[in-house]
């Protein structure tokens, strides 16, 4: 499987030559009729070739293997109707186990063998952070990470990377206020991964909440299964809310232990772990069909995008169809849902980037600020000075296995020291175009 | 000598293929931090008779000692990086194998095994020194201005093969001195080995100290590789790994560990480049590569009992035979 690519001098002058056929077609002046030529490595005038590395294997694995499947089946989509520019996009997704050396392997890859235009939706904090300067010295553009981490907004830094989904600091400042708003006077305790997940989430959550409010603050590690002791601890604080920083396994064994030790505060959880199919498959599996999606009933959460249950959507209708055509052995969860939205926010900016892009264009693109939210409920921050996606969240209930978006839209920063939020009165999904395609 | 001679030829490979294939040459730079680690496990397991369940870990400690000293000091001279992580490893490989000298068998393999699942936590648990879950970045290396024209890959690859030599030329010599035939004497029988003068903990001290500098050496190099210390480069199934590569390769060789290092790196390179051209069901396609990897390695070892190793030593008595009735007399004990 060695592949021979061509010697760089040669490269170097294929460069030369696209360059000098792009400058002698801009002198011809022809406008909007031009035809494909083969702009950027990974751009042919037939194809875009993109690679990502997800935990296809391993304990990542259950729900978000799920993403690029379905970043896939919208790409599929999009190729079934004409593509973009008339080029087929090209995913190629490589497993990583959630392992940052076998990262760096598959994307070193993805870039030196498979010659990919960009990295899309590389997924995981520690995973990526292993391959963040490599695609920055590359000049490959390294386009919405798939982690909350707000490390991936350093334009100056990282001018070739850019988070997509809200910043675990931005949720954690709207999910505190709610809190605060909602149940002042309470007890509220934490319980949060120790990480930069849970860490950012805790950040947002002091901005709002007052200090003296806060009556216990525990944390887990993901190899550590057992969270008898810290749940004991915030029974014991009294803690009558609670909220929740936690991976979806690690939600449902915290309602499960809770149920067991007879505890019952107020959850509250992040999105990241609050899907509720993912949920209630977990719960039921992990109780061995003891409990199911009732132990689920009056969980707030949050979220930014439309909820899968939503089916006054058309987004959701139109994932739901492409969802039944390509991987229909998936549940149509919220990983689904979040691939294809990732998927549109990419074809969108390919799009935007023009008919023959290079990494550099796409890149100017995107501080243009010419993305739309497309499905999502609050506008993305792309600019030439922020690199962060969308900037707010809507809190929701879960009922009976679906969550509902209750109250204001909120937009915050990740600024750990500002504490404005600010509800949005205009926020909402943008209308669908014909087919779900920018 | 022989591994000696498998680096010259590995060298001129990476030399004559430069130019073609960069992902290649950078899968190289992975075949040294994998062969030093199998070769540091298989003169423990392999001449020593200790098994080590934990070598991934103390991999770890080398990746992190590179990760903090490069973070105090950005533009040490990678030379000085390594050799310290190789010291540090070496002496935390000290206090470890005074424990897994008093221990035989399955509680060795209990005991080193709790070391691969446990360290890790330690990175998390002080995250402020070692970056918690998400690590600590470590600077790729870049070749100086006057070698400008060297692609990083390549560089990396150069700089990972120089300590890979000089590993394997000690290892090769150290083998053949009485320090070898100690270990391989302690391993046929510690009874008579001290009744013949050897001293029989220090050695065993002396070997998982040597294995646990090489697994540090390697650590470093992995590091320098990924860009990265971070828990999640290894898990205890990087201790398997590099157990299973000693094992395929020819356990107690020294060429093994460079057989093994190119079966664990490339073949799941192959495997998923094969597994992306056919299209198969989703479910399917993300477990296949596993598999496929697993049954290659159940594969080999019905195949050559001895390792890949074995099987070239065997095959190169057949041929000698033939042309010279008795010569497979002569058995290599590399």
């Amino acid at each position: 499987m060695v592949s021979f690519s061509i010697r760089r001098p040669f490269a170097t002058w294929g460069a030369r030559l696209v360059v000098a056929a792009l400058f002698v077609s801009a002198c011809g002046g022809s406008s909007g009729s031009t035809t494909n030529t083969a702009s950027a490595p990974g751009i042919t005038a037939t194809q875009i070739t993109i690679g990502s590395h997800q935990p296809l294997t391993g304990a990542a694995a259950p729900g978000y293997s799920e993403i690029s499947k379905a970043s896939d089946a919208y790409f599929q989509w999009v190729n079934a109707h004409g593509g973009v520019y008339g080029r087929t996009i090209k995913y190629m997704y490589e497993d990583d186990g959630y392992n940052p050396a076998t990262t760096s392997t598959v994307v070193h890859q993805l870039v030196l063998q498979d010659k990919v235009f960009a990295i899309f939706n590389g997924l995981g904090t520690p995973t990526h952070t292993a391959v963040v300067d490599y695609l920055n010295t590359q000049k490959v553009p390294d386009l919405f990470v798939a982690s909350g981490c707000d490390c991936w907004n350093q334009p100056t830094k990282w001018p070739y990377t850019s988070g997509w989904q809200p910043d675990y600091i931005i949720e954690g400042k709207v999910t505190g206020k709610y809190v605060n708003d909602t149940y002042s006077g309470m007890k509220v305790g934490y319980l949060y991964q120790d990480d930069d997940f849970g860490q950012g989430g805790v950040t947002g959550l002091d901005t709002q909440i007052p200090a003296a409010s806060v009556v216990d603050k525990q944390k887990y590690v993901p190899t550590n299964i057992n969270l008898g002791p810290q749940i004991a601890h915030l029974q014991a604080a009294g803690a009558q809310v609670v909220v929740l920083y936690t991976i979806p396994a690690f939600t449902a064994l915290t309602l499960l232990t809770a149920a067991q030790l007879h505890f019952n505060p107020k959850w509250v959880v992040s999105s990241v772990g609050a899907d509720p199919t993912t949920l209630a498959g977990l719960v039921s599996t992990f109780s061995k069909g003891a409990a199911g999606a009732s132990l689920l009933n009056g969980i707030v959460t949050s979220g930014y995008l439309p909820a899968t249950g939503d089916t006054s959507s058309p987004w959701i209708t139109l994932f739901k169809q492409i969802h039944d055509q390509y991987i229909s052995s998936l549940p149509f969860d919220g990983n689904v849902v979040y691939g294809m939205a990732v998927g549109y926010s990419f074809v969108q900016l390919m799009k935007k980037a023009g008919q023959n892009p290079t990494r550099q264009g796409v890149i100017n693109t995107l501080q243009s600020g010419q993305l739309d939210q497309g499905p999502g409920i609050v506008p993305l921050g792309y600019s030439s000075t922020s690199h962060l996606g969308y900037l707010g969240v809507q809190m929701a209930t879960i009922q009976n296995g679906a969550a509902q978006f209750m109250g204001s839209i909120y937009t915050a920063t990740s600024d750990p020291t500002n504490a404005t939020v600010t509800a949005c009165s205009t926020c909402a999904s943008k209308p669908m175009p014909t087919n779900g395609i920018p | 000598m022989l591994g000696v001679g498998f680096l010259l030829v590995a060298a001129l490979v990476v030399w004559a293929i430069d130019p073609f294939d960069p992902f290649l040459v950078y899968q190289l730079s992975s075949v040294c931090y994998f062969a030093i680690g199998a070769a540091g496990l298989t003169v423990l397991t392999g001449l020593n008779g200790q098994l080590s369940l934990g070598h991934g870990a103390l991999m770890g400690i080398g990746a992190y000692t590179t990760a903090v000293v490069l973070k105090a000091h950005t533009d040490l001279n990678p030379a000085l990086v390594m050799g310290t992580a190789t010291l540090v490893t070496a002496v935390a490989s000290i206090i470890v194998g005074a424990a897994a000298a008093r221990l035989r068998g399955p509680y060795l393999a209990g005991a080193t095994l709790g070391l691969a699942v446990g360290l890790p936590g330690v990175a998390v648990r002080f995250s402020n020194i070692f970056g918690g879950d998400a690590g600590t970045s470590i600077p790729a290396l870049v070749p100086p201005d006057a070698l400008s024209s060297i692609a990083p890959e390549v560089w990396l690859t150069w700089i990972g093969l120089i300590p890979t030599v000089i590993t394997f030329v000690l290892l090769a010599n150290l083998v053949r001195t009485r320090y070898g035939r100690d270990f391989r004497a302690i391993r046929e029988d510690e009874v008579a080995s001290a009744l013949n003068g050897i001293r029989v903990a220090r050695t065993q001290v002396l070997a998982f100290v040597l294995s646990g500098a090489c697994a540090g050496l390697a650590g470093s190099l992995l590091g320098y590789t990924s860009n990265l210390a971070a828990p999640g480069s290894f898990p205890l199934t990087l201790s398997l790994l590099l157990l299973a590569a000693v094992v395929i390769g020819g356990l107690g060789t020294l060429p093994g560990a460079v057989w093994g290092a190119l079966v664990v790196v490339f073949v799941p390179s192959w495997i998923s480049s094969l597994n992306d051209t056919v299209h198969l069901p989703s479910a399917v396609r993300d477990q296949l590569p596993l598999a496929l990897f697993g049954a290659v390695f159940v594969v080999a070892m019905l195949a050559f009992p001895h390792g890949i190793q074995g099987g070239v030593v065997r095959l190169w008595q057949f041929r000698a035979s033939r042309r010279r009735p008795g010569a497979q007399e002569q058995a290599a004990d590399l």
